[in-house]
């Protein structure tokens, strides 16, 4: 395969410089440039997330609600999960990194169908206004889960107007799927069987899969809210006729297996950084691929595990709890494989790694917290608590968000042509590590203890642990602040970066950074196993970028 | 700012038992955290780029490893799915015989208390220590949940339907009580506190009508002041007459609707052929909606009574018809 590499100083074209004008951005089918406006994007929603995690947290330094409203303090932490799960988790990774990728990863030139891919950032963003003027107009205040009868007959809020935002986001998600699903099974190179595909593939087609099946379900759950809302027409309300627990499992249903859509393309950032940074192939390829899929196929068989206490049966719970049981044992098969990729690999502390390490420890202590909640007995006294915050804040925060900063640094350089410096980079890795666990691990405690959530007073003998939580919230805010910083002036300012300057494999390492509007200047060829990484010589150039360094290190 | 409470207090038979499952957990939890932990951050220092460390013999893949990282997750799982699975069946299956039961209305944003013998509470609950409870729970708006941490129990209080929750209190004190599930605005207010008392503190606090209060009370609780503490039954009974339930419903089958008496965990048989216990729910049911399961043989005449009547008056009538045993001297029929 020849490969074309630019000279150190020479500006060739790329993406990026394909056009200027705002029209070149607003009607680019280009999938590298559509994942730049999910960029942008999906950054600004987590900014607004953030804000109103603050205020919760600022709020719950003392036991009386006295900071704001009790009406008031119901829609911040509504919005702020709505904001973080519709807005910012679910289209992360996949919208940002996953758009940016996919077609790299495969060799082709673009996703099958380039013109969806714009609508769906355009569903995002029309979604994602709608529910911000429901926020700006009144705000809801029934929990990002939005339970009828209070959501249907009782809330005053803008519960419909938020309904509406979510709804049409979630086409943006199908469109993503289906893009995704078409193009790894039409557009692989030739050579690429599906065993050649990188595992970050393979986690993008388990994604799409559940995106495609569940997405559909919890959009029309949410429109029969509305219509009961709006029209009177009796589905979930008893008042009318309805039963409020067939909203729990229709909603459960798609919810559930929307975690794995949050953190399985986490997973699949997780094993190409791993395997670089430790020169060896994946540990057990095919047992992480298959871990995915089968990630996918029972976390859509689990999701009464979040009603065990509606009065379900108790054989009906324990089914539940077993098969909740079940999907917990493909997760763990992945981290031991991690860690085994790095036992006698060759590594380098990169803070890309530095982040993977996070990920792993943070998962860890998601994964097994929530086999206490899959366990009935535990779970009835730590559902509805601070317990389960705390759990899938490790899975959503610990997981999702430290894998995205993982992808981000380590294509970084791909997406951007430049180096992202380190030093910094490693600091605020720790930082936002540190922080997370000084906010969340005493939340486990207060769950342990009985602090239910969504609590706007609290008894005094808690504040302590309030307090600390606290304080981790905003060492963890300013984790998230310093990378807008650093990653913003290493455009103009970071080192070149090269095509490949982490000597990585992958089809998207050889062509140039930026890489050219059609990727590839010819179709590539693929020959090699994926991860044909050689443990035992140095890589040449690797590290230094090959382009002149603007910057002292 | 009070001290830090660590560890949550056990005032249950359930609650020493959930804490060692929950403590095995914890063991499991920190183990795997501090192997896994430790073996990545050996890992990275040991064969950091430039060690001498040894790298021969690195694999790819490993059949044995797959298997044995899949199996022991897999044994773990299983053990602990058993064992919480046996504990829960035990505490949320069905009560026992002996239970007092004591029904409970939850409502935006207050718990309502209502015993047998008549005596009401607000956002408090009195129980006597070592005898089994048995609550009813209805609501009557949205979804709450009964959570008292102390005893690790929580049971989702729903509207339109009973939903039932029992436990039997070791430790006489004063407990936290949550409602746990979001219920809108004051939903973090919706809280109140469980007395559980020694037995003979219980009987004196019954005999009193619920004033003989061993606790100081939070303001806004507490037993409802000038309410009549006619038992649960009798009121019930006046509601029966007042509702002229009785201009259908006789001492015995054949009029225009069944008897209620002996109705109470009989066996009854629908029109379609379908077998139906009658329970609580079940009786709830024929009172607000007679339409939903008609008893075979009869008509399906009977009026709903469905906004008519407030949980509250539908509790004292399944109550009522509760007390019906089919022994029980036939009472006058006023036609
Ligand atoms: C107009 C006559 C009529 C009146 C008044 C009436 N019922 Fe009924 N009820 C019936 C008939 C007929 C049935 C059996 C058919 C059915 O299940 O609907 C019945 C069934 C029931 C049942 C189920 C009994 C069983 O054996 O399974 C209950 C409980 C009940 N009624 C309670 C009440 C109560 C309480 C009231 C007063 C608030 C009341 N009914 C008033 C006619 C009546
Ligand atoms: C960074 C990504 C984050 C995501 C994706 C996220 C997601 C969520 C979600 C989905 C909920 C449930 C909302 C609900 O109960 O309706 C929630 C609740 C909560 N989050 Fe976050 N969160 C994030 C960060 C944070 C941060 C940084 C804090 C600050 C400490 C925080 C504090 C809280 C608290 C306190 C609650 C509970 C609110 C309550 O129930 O009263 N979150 N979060
Ligand atoms: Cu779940
Ligand atoms: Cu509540």
């Amino acid at each position: 395969m020849s490969v074309t590499v630019a000279k150190p100083g020479e500006v060739r074209h790329n993406y990026l410089n394909a056009g200027d004008t705002v029209l070149s951005w607003l009607l680019t089918t280009d999938h590298k440039r559509i994942a730049i406006l999910y960029l942008v994007s999906v950054s600004f929603f987590f900014l607004v997330g953030g804000l109103l995690a603050g205020l919760i947290r600022l709020e719950l330094l003392t036991p009386q609600g006295d900071l704001m409203t009790s009406e008031n303090y119901n829609r911040v932490f509504t919005m702020h999960g709505v904001v973080m799960i519709f807005l910012f988790l679910i289209p992360v990774i996949p919208a940002v990194l996953g758009n940016f990728l996919v077609p790299l990863m495969v060799g082709a030139r673009d996703l099958a169908f380039p013109r969806l891919n714009l609508a769906s950032w355009y569903l995002y963003m029309a979604g994602g206004l709608i529910a911000t003027w429901a926020m700006v107009t009144g705000g809801v205040d029934t929990g990002w889960t939005f339970y009828p009868p209070y959501s249907s007959s009782y809330s005053t809020s803008q519960v419909t107007l938020t309904i509406i935002g979510a709804f049409i986001i979630g086409f943006s998600s199908i469109a993503t799927g289906i893009n995704f699903i078409v193009t790894i099974h039409k557009m692989r190179a030739p050579g690429l069987t599906w065993f050649r595909l990188p595992l970050f593939i393979w986690a993008h087609y388990a994604t799409s899969v559940i995106i495609v099946l569940g997405t559909p379900v919890v959009a029309i759950t949410l429109l029969l809210v509305v219509a009961e809302r709006v029209f009177r027409l009796g589905i979930f309300d008893p008042a009318l006729g309805g039963d409020p627990i067939l909203f729990q499992h229709l909603f459960w249903f798609y919810s559930h297996p929307a975690v794995y859509i949050m953190v399985l393309p986490a997973m699949g950032v997780i094993s190409e950084v791993v395997s670089c940074f430790s020169r060896k192939r994946v540990f057990g390829y095919h047992f992480v691929a298959f871990s995915s899929v089968a990630i996918a196929v029972i976390g859509f068989l689990v999701w009464g595990h979040h009603m065990f206490t509606t009065g379900q049966s108790v054989y009906a719970g324990m089914v539940f709890s077993l098969l909740s049981f079940l999907v917990a044992v493909p997760s763990a098969v992945k981290v031991f494989n991690w860690t085994a990729t790095m036992y006698k690999g060759t590594i380098d502390l990169r803070a890309p790694l530095l982040y993977v390490m996070g990920f792993i420890g943070l998962f860890v202590i998601g994964g097994l917290t929530g086999l206490f909640l899959a366990a009935l007995a535990t779970d009835v006294h730590l559902q509805d608590t601070y317990f389960v915050v705390a759990h899938f804040h490790y899975i959503m925060v610990g997981g999702t968000i430290l894998g995205y900063m993982a992808g981000l640094h380590f294509w970084w350089p791909k997406i951007t042509g430049r180096m992202y410096p380190e030093g910094i980079a490693k600091l605020t890795a720790l930082v936002i590590f540190a922080g997370f666990n000084l906010t969340f691990l005493p939340q486990f405690v207060l769950g342990f203890l009985g602090m239910p959530r969504r609590y706007h007073w609290y008894p005094e003998e808690w504040q302590m642990l309030h307090v600390m939580s606290t304080a981790g919230a905003f060492l963890l805010g300013i984790g998230f602040i310093l990378p807008v910083f650093y990653l913003l002036w290493s455009l103009r300012t970071g080192a070149l970066a090269g095509p490949n300057p982490w000597g990585a494999t992958g089809l998207e390492w050889k062509v140039d950074s930026p890489p050219i509007t059609h990727n590839f200047e010819q179709t590539p060829i693929v020959t090699e196993e994926p991860y044909a990484y050689d443990n035992h010589h140095e890589p040449e150039e690797v590290f230094s970028g090959t382009g002149a360094s603007t910057t002292k290190r | 700012m009070k001290g830090v409470q660590l560890l949550p207090e056990q005032a249950s038979t359930f609650a020493s038992q959930v804490d060692l499952l929950f403590w095995f957990l914890v063991a499991v939890t920190v183990f795997f955290t501090v192997l896994i932990g430790a073996l990545v951050v050996y890992f990275a220092l040991r064969y950091r780029r430039g060690s001498t460390a040894s790298r021969a013999g690195a694999k790819e893949t490993d059949l044995r490893l797959e298997i044995s990282w899949s199996l022991i997750p897999l044994t773990i799982g299983l053990i602990v799915f058993v064992w919480a699975a046996k504990l829960y069946a035990s505490a949320y299956g069905p009560p026992p015989e002996n239970a007092l039961e004591i029904f409970v209305i939850g409502k935006q944003w207050m718990w309502h208390v209502q015993h047998p013998n008549g005596i009401r509470e607000n956002n408090e609950l009195h129980i006597p220590a070592g005898r089994p409870v048995k609550l009813t729970m209805i609501s009557q708006d949205v979804i709450h949940s009964f959570f008292v941490p102390a005893f690790r129990i929580k049971r989702d209080v729903l509207p339109g339907k009973y939903n039932v929750v029992w436990f039997t209190a070791t430790k006489p004190g004063k407990y936290h009580l949550f409602c746990a599930e979001y219920c809108g605005t004051q939903h973090s207010r919706m809280i109140g506190w469980v007395y559980v008392l020694e037995p003979a503190d219980y009987e004196k606090w019954l005999a009193s009508g619920g004033e003989a209060r061993p606790y100081a009370t939070a303001s806004g609780a507490g037993t409802m002041a000038g309410v009549s503490t006619a038992s649960l039954k009798e009121a019930g009974e006046k509601l029966y007459t007042q509702l002229r339930c009785n201009a259908c419903h006789g001492a015995t089958d054949g009029q225009r609707g069944p008897t209620h008496y002996g109705l109470f965990g009989k066996k009854v048989k629908m029109r379609d052929g379908t077998v139906v216990t009658a329970d609580e729910e079940y009786i709830r049911e024929s009172i607000l909606r007679p339409l939903a399961k008609v008893v075979d043989g009869y008509e399906p005449i009977m009026p709903s009574y469905e906004g008519l009547l407030n949980e509250e008056r539908v509790l004292q009538l399944v109550a009522y018809i509760k007390s019906l045993e089919s022994s029980t001297k036939v009472a006058e029929v006023k036609p």
